[in-house]
């Protein structure tokens, strides 16, 4: 069956900042993500990189400044879908992977949810296992039905945080094709990884954060490879 | 600074006016004598209670709606000069019913309707030392300052309907209780006594709290360094 | 989706987590059991006293295995952050605090039901009589303290000594849902003529007041 259409959607931050207590996670941040970009986020860790996604995702709140979404195509009037990969997989271990996935379709009223689920459990190479409790799951498996369940609704953005965490060497190539897929039918990517890979390798930009700020950005002419290298500098 | 001195040294001079009030002024009550005196400091510290709660009600649903701290600083010096004030209410009216009724604690329905409140706005307190971040404890604790202010009135409801099921020697007289106009002279005397104390209390701890929290930004940041 | 449709399905998934374990269920049950035989050892169950205590000590136990019952309800959705996937998920958060809201209900009727029973037998009280009637106050009662007890759940889940926290936070604010409970089982028990409808009348009152200042306040309190 043919997957839901994605939309195309553009991000814009302004002038955000993220406290906690007295300390700032994010610090007057500004970025503009253009409709089906891929964006690398490269830093090191507490640099801010999962503030500004979790913001992006409207999970956490902004102390100051605010994050505006816009339509780009055939669906422009519509609300935006967002698809996030966390640190934490965000499935529960007491329901099955197909339960899981059916779940979160349902919620997210995904047309013909059980198909969909199917269908992408086949993709991520769970068919087999998806009446077992994720429970029973390596950490890898865990990771693609993280993955899978952020596909479910074919997002017009995709917020991935160190996205191939536990992943082997099939799931990062499934990973890797999946976000080339998506960047063709012009899903907007932002994704957050530590050094270079097969994923980063389908960046169109990347930009580095250091203590909530953002440092460098390939738009503004830095070299990608050295926004990549992880030097502790 | 002195101009402070001065305030504290007015209010303190109204509320000892109202004490020489309360014992001087106002004539012997005639069934219960010299104990129902207590009465004057016992209300007005009730009624500046339950303003204090207040204050703390509306700077909770200022913080939800705001988030800025200053409302946090003044929910938490509201409550905590409220609970001095219900803290005093639950003391004198022991100190009143022992003498008139033999025995300290009469479950009277507005004496344990404060008790529950104390309860509550001890709880308040109690869960904002159980949260460290001061973005989540400031939220936190306004929700539920909210969810118990609002009890509040169903709290005092259903225990005064309970004593209607199982009536009990009433503290100071019931609501139908008169009181001669000189001594509803002291008593609203005594009223604004206490609200100006608590005015001032609350004043006094506010500007303690926000010096707190620049310590603590200020330590933060010299931690993370 | 719906507020309605979203909630039905956070529902299905809340029962089938628990009947799947019934972990919840069961342990609930027992305490209550437990703190129904604790309490008979400080009086003469036999007794007169004992039939117009009962009424009493039945919702005291309902309230204490309520406020240990409740905590799981948010610290379950912390381990894998499933919690923040919901927020994503769900069109309007108050579905999830509807959905947690009326399992919660659902158990601690489902054990009251259970109890009541075993409890007439105990306290030596006829309560088929009205019947209908205690059905009513339990699901009247229950759902108040759901209602409180998911919203505060999801409080102490975010604080530290939080097995402690929630019965300290939740017990003096449902005072009125003990009192009128108590009043509305008792008087039934004593099998009075009409029912107690001021009591019934605070039961409803602060089911309203609670699921409106939930429903207008339930998003801050799942905020990160």
């Amino acid at each position: 069956m043919t997957p839901p259409a994605v939309c195309s959607t553009s991000i814009r931050f302004e002038d955000i900042d993220k406290r906690y207590g007295g300390l700032y996670a994010l610090r007057r941040v500004s970025l503009e993500v253009a409709a089906g970009e891929c964006i690398v986020l490269a830093g090191r860790n507490g640099s801010g990189k999962t503030t500004l996604l979790r913001i992006a995702a409207g999970l956490v709140r902004p102390s100051a400044g605010k994050v505006s979404f816009s339509n780009v195509g055939s669906d422009q009037g519509g609300a935006k879908r967002v698809g996030f990969v966390a640190h934490a997989t965000m499935v529960y271990d007491d329901l099955t992977a197909e339960e899981n996935l059916l779940l979160f379709a349902r919620l997210l009223g995904v047309a013909q949810a059980m198909q969909r689920v199917e269908a992408l459990l086949r993709e991520a190479g769970l068919f087999d296992r998806r009446d077992s409790l994720v429970r029973t799951f390596s950490r890898g498996m865990r990771q693609r039905v993280a993955i899978a369940r952020a596909l479910l609704n074919a997002p017009g953005i995709l917020l991935l945080d160190e996205p191939a965490t536990g992943l082997d060497p099939q799931g990062t190539g499934w990973l890797a094709d999946t976000l080339r897929r998506m960047r063709v039918d012009g899903c907007t990517i932002v994704m957050s990884l530590h050094g270079e890979s097969e994923i980063s390798a389908l960046a169109t930009r990347a930009i580095r954060l250091d203590a909530g700020a953002i440092v460098a950005d390939t738009r503004s002419g830095a070299d990608l490879r050295s926004i990549l290298a992880f030097a502790d500098a | 600074m002195w101009k402070r001195g001065l305030v504290g040294a007015a209010v303190l001079s109204l509320v000892a006016a109202s004490a020489y009030a309360s014992f001087f002024i106002a004539p012997t009550e005639r069934t219960m004598g010299l104990i129902q005196r207590i009465f004057y400091f016992h209300a007005a510290s009730a009624w500046a209670g339950m303003t204090a709660f207040s204050v703390c009600f509306v700077a909770n649903l200022l913080y939800v709606w705001r988030r800025q701290p200053k409302w946090d600083s003044l929910g938490v010096s509201a409550a905590e000069v409220g609970l001095a004030f219900i803290t005093i209410v639950l003391i004198t009216g022991p100190i009143w019913a022992k003498p008139v009724w033999g025995i300290y604690w009469t479950w009277d329905a507005r004496l344990t309707s404060t008790f529950v409140l104390w309860l509550l706005y001890i709880s308040y307190l109690l869960l904002r030392t159980l949260i460290e971040e001061p973005d989540r404890r400031a939220l936190l604790s306004a929700l539920f300052g909210i969810f118990a202010f609002l009890d509040v009135p169903l709290v005092f409801g259903a225990i005064r309907w309970w004593r209607t099921q199982h009536p009990a020697p009433v503290i100071m007289g019931g609501p139908g209780s008169g009181l001669e106009p000189t001594m509803r002279a002291v008593f609203f005397f005594s009223v604004f006594a206490l609200h100006a104390l608590m005015a001032f209390l609350i004043v006094e701890r506010y500007g303690l709290e926000k010096l707190r929290m620049e310590l603590d930004i200020i330590r933060r940041e010299a931690e993370a360094l | 989706m719906s507020l309605f449709a979203n909630t039905t399905v956070l529902l299905g998934k809340e029962l089938r987590t628990e009947f799947r374990s019934r972990e919840l269920l069961t342990t609930t049950i027992v305490f209550i059991l437990i703190v129904l035989v604790l309490f008979s050892f400080t009086f003469d169950p036999l007794s007169d006293e004992a039939r117009r205590f009962g009424a009493g000590l039945l919702w005291l136990a309902f309230l204490f295995a309520a406020s240990l019952m409740l905590q799981p309800c948010f610290l379950r959705e912390q381990p894998n952050d499933t919690l923040s996937a919901l927020r994503l998920s769900v069109s309007d958060p108050f579905a999830i605090f509807l959905a947690k809201l009326a399992a919660n209900t659902l158990f601690l009727l489902l054990t009251e039901l259970l109890l009541l029973p075993i409890f007439a037998v105990m306290y030596n009280v006829r309560v088929l009589p009205a019947l209908h009637w205690i059905v009513l106050v339990f699901f009247l009662g229950s759902f108040g303290v759901s209602i409180a007890g998911t919203a505060l759940s999801a409080i102490s889940a975010q604080a530290r000594m939080r097995e402690l926290l929630l019965p300290l936070l939740l017990l003096p604010l449902l005072t009125p849902i003990l009192i009128a409970s108590t009043e509305v089982t008792s008087a039934l028990l004593d099998h009075s003529p009409y029912v107690q409808w001021k009591g019934v009348g605070f039961l409803v009152a602060f089911d309203v007041v609670f699921l409106t200042a939930l429903w207008l306040f339930g998003e801050y309190l799942l905020e990160e």
